[in-house]
């Protein structure tokens, strides 16, 4: 009996948490943007509120919890400094699971909270499903790494990155005319949208520069551990170059196997391949000469980036990769657009959305991913990328 | 007085649909007066899939008795046929109450022929063999949609398997289906009135299907194959009735799902194994062959972890314990032998009160 009296009010208790959890949240919508719901701050009225989605559990947690850290790193810094225009932000992530239907339950969550801006989302998919919402409710959002075409579709998104079409587009015009090579062998991912879109737009560009694609590989998320029938059949057909639009872990895989079978094309990444030289058990040796596209590099002499890397080395343990950065500036550029249109906390977020959206063309950021960033009204940053090669086991720009 | 003429499996059936009814109504009137946080309403329609899913795959858990793995296979052919429908007819069919019908028909049918063209060979075996070819199928299916590419341009349809630029198409035509990045920018026709219709309808079916001949001698077939056999009920003929039947409804669900985001991609997230076996959770907690405890279940286990968001990194341990206390509460001997206690207090209660009152 004692038992049974137990597990009813375990189980009670469960729910009674569960209703007055939703009641916190449902109390903060009543009062829209007022008196917070949770009793953590007073006087919120006085606060700008900035929400951030992003996967925190799951297979793409690494991304969300860098953006995490790199926009909690930005909050800091901006509050400490006396916030904009005199306003503190508030500051509130929400897991989204890297799942559609997950993102737009994370974002309603933030709009209950009286939500005045969103840095989001991390991943694409999301961040289309968040986007259609945002621009119902006519919400600002400003992605810091949604690198789909789609995901800046409206007029009140905006993205810190560059989209994955331009990145293979770049990337293509780069190999193109500084003739690093004339066959050229492409490997991607299929099954990951980040990297067919990248190859894509590769592949579209290559027609226009002096150079062949002589071989295109795929592979999928199931099979990512041999690449060896990738690389020979780039290896048969003469490629010169392989082209690797994917993330590091993959890459290193792909430079061990091809020094394995004595090829040694060059070989030539986009922002993924950004943390190389980190993964463990990986001899460095093998990545000189590995050229990437990137937006960062952590070790970089520029004095904004090194205290931006030290600072969060102190903060998190861990060097920031491109997504932390963009985050970064991403916090920065919404403080800048602010500041710019000179909303106050107090006006609903559909009007701060409506002054945002102009004021984002204005700005122009000296951020940690460019000098002198800007928006077009498109959504999309105008930003130079930048070249890197990996010399001596060591990151170096290339100009 | 028409309460007792009712019988015992009427009446219960009339609790379950009044049940959906005052749901829906006191959502909507909180809705309506503002008492409802936005999360809750931008859990509405998922909730009315979930509630689907969960009623379809009980039909085949606890009313055929059969084992179904891939219950999100069937979900992921209806989103992925009518999103295609609907994002090709949009300019089209502008009405979109039309177009939503049709989507849903045509959504309901493709999971339908599926279920039938897996049925056919497998319901014909003895044992736990549609677990596995529903768990393949599912898995199937999602990997086939990651390789399909779907274009349209003034020539018609153009299909590939390898990339979106293979597909040639001419300057202004449209890739509809892209790999991996799924269907893009399907319309937002889902709403919670015509979820809830679409659940009242679902369990219209179900509950007939159950207390029909058909339904009966499913049951029989359930309880004992062989007794059943020898009566001379043609055991695979029902069996595909409830199982295609039940892939179908799932397939609606699917269609509902697909039409309240704007962006559709097969992840294992949302449409591989993870997926069928949280429907499953709820057929199981909710009670196997229980119709109103599937649906308390789904709703309840939806709303959970975006509750318990505040709680942050605790709240899928929570959820997980919760998960583990329900099993408790529903299936141990000794929680149901309490229960029983209690409920028997209260009907004599209940009795005494009305006899009173006559």
């Amino acid at each position: 009996m004692k038992m049974k009296k137990a597990i009813s009010a375990v189980l009670a208790a469960t729910m009674a948490m569960a209703l007055l959890a939703g009641c916190g949240s449902g109390s903060g919508s009543d009062s829209g943007s007022g008196s917070s719901g949770s009793g953590e701050t007073g006087g919120s009225q006085e606060a700008f509120r900035i929400g951030a989605i992003g996967p925190v559990t799951g297979g793409a947690a690494v991304y969300g919890e860098a953006v995490k850290n790199g926009a909690e790193l930005a909050v800091k810094e901006i509050n400490e400094a006396g916030g904009i225009g005199g306003k503190q932000i508030e500051y509130k992530y929400e897991d989204d699971e890297h799942d559609a239907e997950k993102a737009v339950n994370a974002y309603n969550t933030l709009k209950d909270w009286g939500m005045h801006a969103l840095l989001g989302t991390v991943t694409s998919a999301p961040c289309v499903a968040v986007g259609e919402v945002s621009q119902a409710d006519n919400i600002f959002m400003l992605t810091p790494s949604g690198t789909a075409v789609e995901c800046v579709q409206y007029d009140n998104a905006f993205r810190v990155c560059f989209s994955d079409p331009m990145q293979g587009l770049e990337s293509a015009k780069y190999i193109g005319e500084n003739g690093l090579a004339k066959k050229v062998a492409a490997i991607y991912d299929s099954s990951d949208v980040y990297s067919t879109g990248i190859y894509e737009a590769f592949v579209k560009e290559a027609e226009n520069q002096d150079f062949e694609v002589v071989a295109a590989e795929a592979f999928t998320a199931e099979s990512k551990t041999d690449f060896s029938v990738q690389l020979q059949k780039a290896k048969d057909a003469g490629a010169e170059l392989v082209f690797l639009p994917f993330y590091y872990t993959e890459a290193s895989l792909v430079l061990k196997q091809a020094s394995g079978m004595n090829y040694e094309p060059i070989f030539f990444g986009c922002d993924g391949m950004d943390g190389i030289l980190a993964v463990e058990g990986f001899d460095v040796n093998l990545a000189n000469n590995l050229m990437f596209m990137s937006p960062f590099t952590p070790t970089s002499e520029d004095e904004t980036i090194q205290k931006f890397v030290t600072d969060y080395q102190d903060a998190y343990g861990d060097t920031p990769n491109q997504f932390a950065a963009d985050a970064y500036d991403g916090m920065y550029a919404i403080k800048a657009a602010m500041e710019e249109a000179g909303v106050t906390p107090d006006m609903s977020s559909s009007d701060i959305c409506d002054a945002l959206k102009d004021a984002m063309t204005k700005i122009s950021i000296d951020g940690v991913t460019a000098k002198g960033l800007t928006w077009e009204a498109d959504g999309e940053p105008s930003k130079e990328p930048m070249v890197v090669r990996i010399a001596d086991g060591d990151y170096a720009v290339v100009e | 007085m028409t309460m007792k003429k009712m019988s015992k499996t009427t009446k219960s059936n009339m609790i379950t649909y009044l049940m959906v009814i005052v749901i829906f109504l006191v959502v909507e009137i909180l809705v309506f007066t503002g008492n409802v946080s936005s999360l809750l309403q931008g859990l509405l329609v998922p909730l009315c899939a979930y509630i689907i899913l969960a009623v379809s795959l009980n039909l085949t858990v606890g009313i055929l008795g059969e084992l179904s793995l891939g219950h999100a296979g069937f979900m992921c052919v209806g989103a992925f046929t009518s999103a295609f429908f609907s994002k090709c007819t949009v300019d089209t069919i502008t009405a979109s109450g039309l177009r939503y019908f049709l989507a849903l028909l045509i959504g309901a049918a493709a999971a339908g022929i599926c279920g039938i063209l897996i049925g056919i060979p497998v319901l014909r075996l003895k044992g736990d063999y549609l677990a596995i070819v529903t768990l393949a199928f599912g898995e199937i299916i999602k990997n086939i949609v990651n390789i399909l590419f779907i274009g349209r341009d003034s020539n018609g349809f153009h299909f590939s398997t390898k990339d979106s630029l293979s597909l040639g198409l001419e300057d202004g035509g449209k890739v509809i289906v892209n790999g991996p990045q799924g269907i893009t920018g399907t319309p937002k026709d889902s709403t919670f009135f015509i979820g809830v219709v679409l659940i009242l309808v679902t369990l219209f079916i179900v509950l007939n299907l159950i207390h029909s001949r058909s339904g009966r001698a499913i049951m029989a077939i359930r309880d004992n194959r062989i007794a059943a056999e020898s009566v001379g009920i043609n055991i695979t003929k029902y069996k595909l009735m409830a199982f295609s039947i039940s892939a179908s409804l799932a397939g609606v669900a699917g269609v509902i799902y697909a039409h309240n985001l704007a962006t559709l991609t097969a992840q294992p997230k949302n449409f591989g194994y993870n997926m069928s076996i949280m429907i499953l959770v709820f057929v199981v907690l909710g009670g196997i062959g229980n119709m109103r405890g599937s649906i308390i279940a789904a709703i309840i286990l939806t709303l959970l972890p975006e509750l318990l968001r505040s709680l942050s990194d605790y709240r899928m341990l929570i959820y997980a314990v919760v998960l583990i206390v329900m099993m408790l509460f529903n299936w141990s001997p000794k929680a149901i032998e309490w229960r029983g206690k209690y409920s028997s207090k209260f009907r004599r209660k209940n009795k005494k009160s009305t006899k009173e009152a006559a």
